[in-house]
């Protein structure tokens, strides 16, 4: 089971209202290479994977709901106070029609957050594969955001999160070593 | 030999080809990060660490992983990374 | 319930947030390294630390998880303001 703690993982402040990164952080709460989809490719895999990496799975898919739940609060933030046309203003008129300022799991083009957007593939090494690549992705996007955005706040969390996609990367890499089991020994080919 | 190395930067770059057709501009330089977990392999024991206030700041508990991202097209060109 | 936390709020909840993002980061560390004596240690330390300032924290701004104890009689503490209002 899981436990619920009332904090974020990280403090996350936003200085200026600016709807329009709203637009662009939904990419990571419900885009193909976003902290849900990392969250349950993570916890999914670890059925079907041996052992000694399971735990590795379980802590790092359930970091990914702190870093989802530390999203909802930047787009929270970036709309609450936003009229109708403000949003229209920062291009979430369309999503101010469907849903007001609820959040959603879609991506940042409005497409809604699909199961295909990760793999169980049942091998341990193309699964560890996937989740290395998964984090470059997520560490790509967060770039692809910062660059776009001028609010130094929420870049500093975007930051934090890209810099956790890199201590991540580094442990499922490192997971990919320990399947191969010859670290401490001698290899005779 | 040391004054013959570049400086290393995690930040790389490439420039494009460019057609003799190409409608805009030439951006000039394409960035890509090459963060230190491609470069560390298994993480050796007893590495240098940030206080736990520092590591909270800078995401990673030891400074090895650390990697500032800065868009490196803002500041117009060539050092690219901070 | 007041309207905004006051700023020992935030500064106890950092805090918290650092230690428990050591506890995080040595956690995936010694999911990759089991046998590294030093980083059990230093787990186990800031595990210990990080239960202290927590209780503390508790008896100030009410309980951060289910199952710590809710110090008032007449109000529900986890009712108070959630991470993302803060």
């Amino acid at each position: 089971m899981w436990i619920y703690e009332k904090k974020l993982q990280y403090p996350v402040k936003v200085s200026t209202c600016n709807p329009t990164l709203a637009k662009y952080l939904v990419e990571q709460y419900g885009g193909a290479d976003g902290e849900l989809a990392a969250a349950l490719r993570y916890l999914n895999q670890r059925y079907t994977i041996p052992d000694k990496v399971i735990g590795l799975l379980t802590d790092i898919g359930t970091e990914e709901f702190a870093h989802l739940e530390m999203i909802a609060t930047m787009i929270y933030k970036l709309t609450k106070d936003a009229t109708p046309q403000q949003l229209k203003e920062a291009g979430l008129g369309e999503h101010y029609v469907q849903h007001d300022s609820a959040l959603f799991y879609n991506n940042s083009a409005g497409v809604p957050f699909s199961a295909t957007y990760f793999q169980a593939k049942g091998d341990p090494i193309a699964d560890l594969y996937e989740d290395i690549a998964a984090e470059e992705k997520a560490r790509a996007t967060y770039q692809w955001i910062i660059d776009m955005s001028d609010d130094p706040d929420l870049n500093d969390s975007l930051r934090y999160l890209r810099e956790r996609e890199i201590v991540h990367s580094q442990r499922f890499r490192e997971a990919v070593e320990i399947l191969k089991d010859e670290r401490d020994r001698q290899k005779f080919f | 030999m040391d004054q013959q190395r570049e400086m290393f930067t995690p930040m790389k770059s490439y420039v494009p080809f460019r057609g003799l057709f190409d409608p805009c501009p030439p951006i000039g330089k394409k960035y890509y990060s090459t963060p230190p977990n491609l470069y560390l392999g298994f993480q050796p024991p007893n590495l240098e660490q940030f206080t736990p206030q520092e590591a909270l700041r800078k995401g990673t508990l030891w400074k090895v992983f650390y990697d500032y991202y800065d868009n490196p097209y803002r500041r117009g060109g060539d050092s690219g990374h901070g | 319930m007041a309207n905004t936390m006051p700023i020992e709020y935030y500064q106890q909840l950092e805090e918290i947030q650092a230690i428990d993002f050591v506890i995080d980061e040595l956690v995936l560390y010694l999911d990759t390294h089991p046998t590294d004596q030093n980083a059990i240690q230093q787990y186990n330390h800031f595990a210990l630390y990080s239960k202290q300032i927590k209780q503390k924290f508790e008896e100030c701004y009410g309980p951060l998880q289910k199952g710590s104890v809710n110090n008032r009689q007449d109000y529900w503490e986890w009712s108070g303001p959630w991470p993302w209002q803060v």
